[in-house]
């Protein structure tokens, strides 16, 4: 086990290098340099001055000693002006040069600082993560339990009402976009049309204070989506547990019908939509930009749109690494949880 | 629910006249009719026929386990004098398990691979009589070490898939054993196993029966096994009983036209292909919707009488004591009389050596695994230093139980792998290092093979014209397309299928006619070695002998060498010129099909002849069942590899059976025996069958 996480640990590593460096890469393309310069600089100057800029701001050098740099394993560009000035990647404005460290890149916590929310990258994705992540997990609470009922129910009678029922309804939400189903909520339960009022429109006040009348709708706009994929992939299983000859040898035994489905199929059924219930982490990271836009929820999604409209290279570059994180984390812990699901695989 | 009256020496299972249809959209169809037997206590009830013929469903109805579109239509099935068909749910549970257990054909599928052994086994009792955990796992590591199963601390512990699969076989036995059931009923308990582990399974569940005082229904296309497990038997074929009778008098006095025909279809001792050939039963099962009118077995019936057996429903009736029969012509039919003799064969050219295999070895290398490999190497001895030549015209039997090599040693013959050394000589071409993409279209037609499962081997999306042509223009075969059209017509009547055939598709053919096209593909371009991988193990019987008598009809004529691979030992010595006995990648023994079958034998295939069942009463088998399972391939004893299970063992001085790999020992004849035995003890050993003179 510990010889199965530690090579999971060093490949889970080499993997988020090649992915960051790919990112970085991208946002760092010439274009996107000189928008930069354009912007910081003034929108009118010439392609020399634009040049120039980059040499003084440490934009010139090759691409790998960059990345090195922003990675922190390579020490800070410095610059001295004509007149003495001494500017580099670790000195703060106005701070002395020679008290600022040599190295300060992710690994040290410096993340770079936004150009669009004039704030570091650290801070705020701090808060619009710890913002979206409630967001997720009250998801989650509602999505999983909801789904996984839905699929069983479904999937251990195949062919009868009640799973013709839930299978229809399971295609309705999966084939109903969250910006047809949001709207829909919101007209039918928080609007003066139907006088309804029961929830908020907006989930604005949600930042500051959860409560389930601001909260509810958005909860219920993204996870009735999921609900009916993953109840999907769940009574899909479970239909193919349902015929398996243990199924019968337990039935032959004299073992109850519900006891069958709770003891005996239950847990070989989970197998496969486990790993579909952890994919769906990193989906709703980035998948909440929708409902985060329509409540008026300023997450992570609602950043990230931001960042990549506003060309903000620090801020793009750290709402990746939390991305590659959170997936290549998910999916340590999805084949762990189908090791123990499964017992017929073995980690290492 | 009413107490009855039933008292121990009722009969513990009474069925009448039980009729089951399974209902689809488009018909009823019916799968059992009419069907009448009896279980006394502590009586074995074999219940025999062929794929399809209601056997199973019989079984599942006593458990009245039918499925969503299964219903009884009529009958009744009575349990200890109470009517199974009346019952409801609730009643039902609480019979399933303690009072009726059912074991079933695939060990492996029935058990819950996300389940301990022990869970399963504590759950019987928990259930039925309320039992607390200790106290349930306590009784199943009881009866863990009943079924003998070696250390039953860690099989409680393990999961199905750490076992074997005679191990887990045991553990379904010992399933069914928890509660200690009046009847049990077994659905082909040793179809899935090895011969020598099914040995050994066949003893343990007689034995048991025999120490609770079991009643058994036993479900079995082998009329062998059925010979050694059952006190009684009921013939079934197509959803009917056609016949029922205790063994011996069934098998000796047998009073149904199928009964009859099923027994000369299968190879016993003293059949032979040239003058003593089998007889198959013409035609094919009738489908359960296009059953005729009459005796269902009247198309392919050699006493078939117009307007008296098609013209309405025939009953049973008494032929003895306790001996019934579904046949209208009992008592005008001459039971005695010896099958019409098929114009004996002249025997096949053996001609040159056509294959020559020199020392070949096959192994394997198993890395540890994982993202970076890691782990040391392990090295999986496939093959070792297999010899032999074989000639044209000639039948070599390859025998051996799973795990022995026999595949691995086809995949080397065919190019599918290449050997690690050694020599494979076709002719006189060195072939061994030859992959089959690298191979000339000359060698690539020349070695084929006719796989196990049909089922599989066809493209079901191809006409069967059209795949036949396919392997004939892949060969280089013909000039034109019309050509090869011909030529293909031409393979489809040597097979002896009908022309019309050629625009069929795989899934409109049965599994024996599916067969027939696997031959006439392999054949398509002029092979000279055919392998054929256990060919007929897939089919039934009365379809097994029409197979194998084409195979030999297409050897006679065009001189071809066949490689047959079978662990049925029962149809190598009925076919096989000569056989090689493999075990663990060794070849143990390898002699004339005279000289294997008799002694002196490798103790190994001493084992295996015994294990064999053979549906004879006339024949008297020394009993030798093996301890333990074949060892791993990945791990295999030092010395011998027969050592661990040998019984013969300690009649070698010194231990040298764990020191030293035997050499090959040349007896007289050509015959080659792997063993330290001395020539002493050789010559001490008894032959493993005697037929007794009538």
């Amino acid at each position: 086990m510990a010889k199965f996480l530690f090579r999971r640990l060093f490949t889970m590593i080499a993997t988020a290098l090649c992915l960051t460096f790919i990112v970085f890469y991208l946002t760092n393309l010439p274009p996107n340099l000189e928008k930069i310069a354009k912007s910081e600089a003034g929108s009118r100057i010439s392609d020399a001055e634009v040049e120039s800029w980059l040499q003084k701001n440490g934009y010139a050098q090759p691409l790998l000693g960059r990345y090195g740099e922003w990675l922190g394993v390579l020490p800070g560009w410095t610059a001295t002006a004509a007149d003495g000035k001494v500017t580099g990647r670790c000195i703060a404005r106005g701070a002395d040069p020679a008290a600022a460290p040599r190295f300060c890149g992710v690994l040290q916590g410096n993340w770079g600082w936004s150009n669009v929310f004039k704030e570091p990258v650290s801070q705020i994705i701090a808060t619009r993560l710890s913002l979206t992540g409630w967001l997720m997990l009250s998801v989650m609470a509602l999505m999983v339990p909801v789904a996984l009922l839905i699929g069983v129910l479904a999937g251990m009678r195949e062919g009868s009402k009640l799973d013709r029922t839930l299978s229809t309804f399971s295609i309705a939400t999966t084939a109903t976009p969250e910006y047809v189903s949001g709207v829909l909520f919101i007209t039918i339960f928080a609007s003066s049309m139907t006088g309804l009022k029961w929830f908020k429109g907006s989930a604005t006040s949600a930042m500051d204070d959860i409560t389930f009348e601001n909260f509810f709708l958005p909860v219920l706009t993204i996870a009735l989506y999921g609900i009916g994929y993953i109840a999907r992939m769940t009574r899909a299983s479970m239909t193919e547990v349902m015929t398996a000859q243990y199924i019968r040898t337990a039935l032959l035994k004299g073992v109850s019908f519900r006891q069958v489905v709770l003891r005996h199929a239950l847990r070989n059924a989970l197998i496969a939509p486990f790993t579909v219930i952890m994919l769906q982490f990193p989906w709703l990271l980035n998948g909440v930009v929708i409902v985060e836009t329509l409540f008026n929820y300023k997450g992570f999604g609602w950043t990230l749109v931001q960042a990549a409209g506003n060309n903000d290279i620090d801020l793009l570059l750290g709402c990746s690494v939390v991305a590659v994180a959170v997936v290549l984390i998910t999916q340590l812990i999805s084949d762990i949880g189908y090791a123990w699901l499964n017992p017929r695989i073995r980690l290492s | 629910m009413t107490r009855s009256d039933w008292t121990p020496d009722q009969p513990i299972l009474e069925i009448e006249n039980l009729s089951i249809s399974f209902f689809t959209r488009l018909r009823e169809i019916p799968a059992v009719m009419d069907f009448s037997c009896t279980v006394l206590p502590g009586e074995a009830m074999g219940l025999v026929g062929e794929s399809g013929c209601g056997k199973s469903t019989v079984a599942l109805a006593v458990m009245r386990y039918l499925g969503k579109n299964g219903r009884i239509t009529g009958g009744s099935i009575r349990f200890k004098g109470r009517d199974l068909t009346q019952m409801s749910d609730d009643e039902l549970r609480r019979i399933r398990g303690s009072e009726i257990a059912m074991i079933y054909q695939e060990p492996m599928a029935s058990l819950n691979p996300a389940m301990r052994i022990g869970a399963q086994l504590a759950e019987v009792p928990m259930i039925h009589r309320g039992m607390a955990k200790a106290e349930a796992w306590a009784l199943a590591r009881q009866i863990v070490a009943d079924v003998r199963l070696p250390d039953p601390d860690r099989i409680l512990q393990a999961y199905p898939h750490q076992l074997s699969g005679g191990q887990q076989q045991r553990i379904v036995i010992a399933m069914a054993l928890m509660s200690k059931p009046a009847l049990l009923i077994l659905d082909e308990p040793t179809t899935a196993l090895d011969v020598t582990v099914e040995a050994g399974i066949v003893d343990l569940v007689k034995e048991l029966a025999e120490k609770y005082g079991t009643s058994m229904l036993f479900i079995s296309h082998n009329l062998g096994l059925v010979m050694e497990v059952c006190d009684r038997l009921t013939v079934m074929y197509s959803g009917e009983a056609v016949e029922t009778g205790s063994v011996a008098e069934v098998f000796d006095r047998m009073r149904h036209p199928y009964t009859q025909a099923l027994f000369r279809s299968i190879p016993l001792p003293g059949a032979d292909k040239n003058s003593r050939p089998l007889v198959a039963i013409p035609g094919n099962f009738p489908l359960p919707h296009e059953r005729p009118k009459g005796c269902n077995f009247g198309p392919r019936c050699d006493y078939f009488a117009e307007g008296r057996c098609n013209a309405g429903d025939i009953a049973m009736a008494e032929v003895g004591p306790r001996h019934e029969s579904r046949c209208l012509r009992v008592n005008e039919i001459d039971w005695s009389a010896p099958p019409v003799a098929k114009a004996t064969q002249g025997k096949a050219e053996i001609g040159e050596v056509v294959l020559r295999m020199e020392d070949l070895r096959k192994y394997y290398e198993v890395t540890g695994g994982g993202v970076f490999g890691g782990g040391p190497a392990k090295v999986v001895k496939a093959n070792e230093t297999l010899s032999f030549e074989a000639r044209a015209g000639e039948t070599l039997a390859i025998v051996g139980e799973s795990g022995c090599g026999k595949s691995t040693f086809a995949k080397v013959l065919m190019g599918l792998e290449t050997a690690t050394s050694g020599k494979i000589m076709l002719y006189d071409r060195d072939i061994q290092n030859t992959p089959i993409e690298k191979r000339n279209t000359d060698t690539v037609s020349g070695v084929q093979m006719v796989f196990q499962n049909p089922f599989d081997t066809l493209n079901p999306s191809m006409t069967v014209g059209r795949q036949i042509i396919r392997a004939l223009e892949i060969f280089g075969q013909g000039a034109s397309d019309e050509d090869r059209r011909e030529r293909m017509l031409q393979l489809l009547d040597l097979v002896k299928l009908p022309r019309a055939f050629a625009d069929r598709m795989p899934r409109q053919l049965s599994g024996g006619q599916k067969q027939r096209v696997g031959i006439a593909r392999a054949f398509a371009g002029g092979a000279k070695v055919v392998v054929a991988d256990e060919p007929v193990s897939a089919l039934d019987v009365s379809v097994q002998a029409a197979v194998t008598d084409l195979l030999m009809d297409i050897q006679r004529e065009n001189g071809t060498t066949l490689l047959f691979i079978s662990h049925d030992l029962s149809i190598v010595r009925y076919l096989s010129d000569r056989v090689m006995v493999m075990y663990l990648g060794h070849v143990v023994e390898l002699g004339t099909t005279d000289q294997v079958f008799q002694p002196p034998y490798h103790p190994y295939t001493e084992a295996l002849l015994s294990a064999v069942p053979i549906a004879d009463t006339h024949v008297q088998k020394k009993r030798i069942v093996l301890e333990g399972d074949i060892p791993s391939a990945m791990n295999p004893p030092p010395g011998c590899p027969f050592q661990t299970r040998c019984r013969w063992k300690s009649q070698v001085p010194g231990g040298l059976c764990e020191r030293e790999v035997p050499p090959v020992r040349h007896l007289a004849g050509g015959h080659q025996i792997k063993c330290h035995l001395s020539d002493e003890a050789l010559t001490t050993m008894e032959p493993v069958i005697k037929i007794a003179a009538e």
